[in-house]
């Protein structure tokens, strides 16, 4: 398709407002989620259900920065992005090579397998769009 | 309402498993499909969107009025917990997309309005799946 807009410089609009639609889905469900297996069930696999608040954390922080589209706003959502990206991909692997380490699923289990995936394309396109974005110095 | 005509004939199974259930599902994924043909030719929310999200909203709150009168009459989900976190989710998921499209009056808009609705069949399955299962 051919670019017809104009470059932004800003994260909040455009397609950015679709991702942090995306994020804020995330957010939702990751926060949800954790907040019950930690209010009925944390002894049965209390690193899981860790991991899945500290990601629920990450996406409500990085939809945030998204949204707030200042300079810290940037920040913010890079490390997010970054720490998510580490995250999807680490756990991802962890939960093939030893599964008794998350015995029950978190959002980033098998590469975010159980949300179609999506938790490994976020990050992705989130760095791709700070960058997109990014201010050019001369 | 057709909600007291439905209520008897859901009495029977889970009381978010019928008619009313499968015609979100089909209407959220014609929304989905209607508003990604919009972003990809590069439309912003038309009418059609947002009428579409008033009447999905109207059709999940049926849905949550369906439940509630089931568990008046003393049915009780399989996981309570997860249900409810459900049911609250999926009557904010329209309203959201609503908002998030009114503020970006551009084909992305429609983009947003085609990820809820992608979403909103979803978490319909799932308020099923917690309703049945018993005991977990």
């Amino acid at each position: 398709m051919v670019e017809t807009e104009t470059p932004r410089r800003v994260t909040n609009a455009g397609p950015g407002r679709l991702l942090i639609a995306v994020y804020l889905l995330f957010a939702i469900a990751a926060t949800s989620r954790a907040g019950l297996q930690i209010a009925t069930k944390f002894d049965e696999a209390p690193v899981a259900y860790l991991l899945s608040a500290v990601a629920a954390l990450i996406y409500v922080v990085a939809a945030v920065g998204l949204a707030r589209a200042g300079h810290a706003g940037r920040r913010v959502a890079l490390a997010c992005c970054t720490v998510e990206l580490v995250g999807v991909v680490g756990v991802g692997v962890l939960s093939l090579v030893d599964p008794e380490l998350f015995p029950d699923e978190t959002v980033w289990s098998e590469f975010g397998s159980g949300y179609g995936y999506i938790p490994l394309v976020l990050p992705v396109l989130g760095l791709l769009w700070l960058w997109r974005t990014r201010t050019v110095t001369r | 309402m057709p909600v007291a005509s439905m209520t008897s004939a859901a009495a029977a199974g889970s009381p978010v498993d019928g008619a009313l259930a499968t015609a979100t599902i089909v209407l959220s994924l014609v929304l989905a499909v209607w508003a990604l043909v919009a972003a990809v030719r590069n439309r912003p929310p038309d009418r059609v969107q947002l009428a579409g999200l008033a009447v999905l909203e109207a059709g999940l709150l049926a849905l949550t009025a369906l439940a509630l009168v089931a568990l008046g009459g003393g049915e009780r989900p399989g996981e309570p917990g997860a249900f409810f976190g459900y049911l609250v989710t999926l009557v904010c998921l329209p309203a959201l997309a609503w908002v998030l499209a009114r503020m970006e009056p551009t084909r992305w808009g429609s983009g947003i309005i085609c990820a809820i609705c992608l979403v909103v069949p979803v978490v319909v399955v799932r308020l099923q799946q917690t309703w049945e299962v018993l005991g977990g």
